[in-house]
């Protein structure tokens, strides 16, 4: 009796083992930070574990297309995992918006950014930092604002620009660029801008940043990425997100 | 012929200005540092000649964020430069120059100082039993002795900025024409998938740089061992 009821302990704790999972992920690294969090809650409910790459996402599409070993892709833009559709690397009409990106105006130094963003029209500032708009759907973002709001041509002398939006973030952080164009979940926490200054631009001045998740056909546990996909689509995740400063779709 | 972009044409010539004077002022600096570093027997050599290595350890863009901070507004540098109305360094030119020099450092001092110890105490000796003063026998015996070393050096320094991409990319914030190097060039062009202007760069500089190395190892003749 003693020995069955052992021997039952154990495969109980086996099927545990053999049941729980690994997703590995590629993530655009603006949405590296709800990822972690995600994670953890994901793994309490389903036991299967993600292992994060956070990265570029044009670096990930050309990776993918070469065989790089993921199983779940969540982009920072639309295009890249539609490609991967077209290209047979995805599983078919699985991609889908998981947040929508926001822009925002942000200085390091408190009292710089006004709550209308004015001071893109005054000049008082040295440089102006925003991600590469050929490689960064936040820095398209940044462009079509600035082109919007009739300043583009007159910004020009001072613009530097990341190669993508965690390097823009330095840039603005370190003080050396007194003005950037960043994603808001890079300078918010808990429902609020945490330090310095900033605007929120609306979001009638750039076109949505649809951030866009896809399944990948080289999975290695089918099973456990599609629940990631379905989770991903969850209250819970939801909450997480928002609370990160991205809207949903 | 290829057909270069009027910016990619920019690109080119600002990489040859920023590697052309942080060369010249590399073998400014690293010739009396290698000269210490040859004959000092003080004990802080040591430590001098690993900080001077440090740059072949360290990560370029690590060294790019660590100079993109002691250059910002709240950086050591940084407060120097703007008390003295100079601005900041981040974004320009000259911030490059002095990324890249210190970047560059341990290719410049290195071979001239293995050129100097190779050299030895005696032919000194005997400049110094000749009546050579101390000057002149830097200048006359010293100097002329380690041709080869200042020459694999320059070859080095001027090459090894050519190719740089961390440092610049940290501090440059891709400006065209005040730090849009070529590296930086070829890799945005990589990134938004524009491949056929990055093969014209790209093969150019391989090209271009084959050509620099080639002309100046059989120029040079004897050129130290690195």
């Amino acid at each position: 009796m003693r020995i069955s009821m052992a021997t039952l302990l154990l495969l109980g704790l086996m099927s545990v083992e053999v049941y729980a999972g690994e997703v590995r992920v590629a993530v655009a690294s603006n949405f590296a930070a709800p990822m972690e969090r995600i994670a953890v809650a994901f793994q309490q409910q389903s036991g299967h574990t993600l292992k994060l790459s956070p990265g570029a996402s044009g670096k990930f599409y050309a990776q993918i297309a070469s065989g790089a070993p993921f199983d779940v892709f969540l982009s920072a833009d639309e295009t890249n995992p539609q490609r991967l559709e077209q290209d047979g690397l995805a599983v078919a009409n699985s991609s889908f918006v998981y947040a929508l990106g926001k822009l925002v105006l942000w200085s390091a130094q408190p009292g710089l950014v006004d709550a209308k963003g004015a001071v893109l029209g005054k000049g008082n500032f040295n440089k102006l930092a925003y991600a590469d708009p050929k490689l960064a759907p936040y820095g398209l973002a940044a462009k079509e604002t600035l082109e919007k709001l009739g300043l583009w041509n007159s910004v020009q002398g001072k613009l530097v620009s990341g190669e993508n939006i965690t390097q823009t973030y330095q840039f603005a952080a370190t003080g050396n660029a007194e003005l950037g164009f960043v994603a808001l979940s890079q300078v918010y926490k808990d429902g609020k801008v945490t330090e310095g200054s900033s605007w929120l631009v609306p979001s009638n001045l750039y076109s949505p940043i649809r951030q866009s998740a896809v399944q990948l056909k080289a999975a290695k546990d089918p099973a456990a990425a599609r629940a990631l996909m379905t989770y991903l689509k969850s209250k819970k995740a939801a909450e997480i997100i928002r609370s990160f400063g991205y809207e949903l779709p | 012929m290829f057909q270069l972009a009027p910016e990619d044409l920019q690109s080119v010539w600002l990489t040859l200005k920023l590697a052309s004077v942080t060369t010249v002022l590399l073998l400014m600096i690293a010739t009396p540092l290698a000269w210490w570093l040859a004959n000092s027997r003080r004990w802080y050599k040591g430590p001098v000649a690993a900080v001077v290595a440090l740059p072949l350890v360290i990560p370029p863009t690590v060294l790019g964020f660590y100079l993109l901070l002691l250059m910002g507004p709240h950086g050591a540098v940084g407060e120097l430069t703007t008390s003295l109305n100079l601005g900041r360094l981040p974004f320009t030119f000259a911030g490059l120059v002095i990324g890249s020099v210190l970047f560059s450092m341990p290719f410049a001092v290195q071979p001239i100082q293995s050129a100097f110890e190779s050299i030895g105490r005696r032919p000194l000796e005997v400049a110094a039993t000749l009546r050579a003063g101390v000057w002149d026998q830097f200048f006359s015996v010293a100097l002329p002795l380690a041709r080869p070393g200042f020459i694999t050096a320059s070859i080095l320094a001027f090459a090894h900025t050519v190719g740089e991409f961390g440092v610049v990319l940290m501090l440059g914030g891709n400006i065209p024409g005040e730090t849009r190097v070529l590296s930086v060039a070829i890799y945005s062009h990589v990134e938004a998938m524009e491949y056929a202007s990055a093969h014209v760069l790209a093969g150019g500089m391989v090209l271009f740089s084959f050509l620099v190395l080639l002309a100046l190892y059989l120029a040079g003749g004897k050129v130290a061992k690195v």
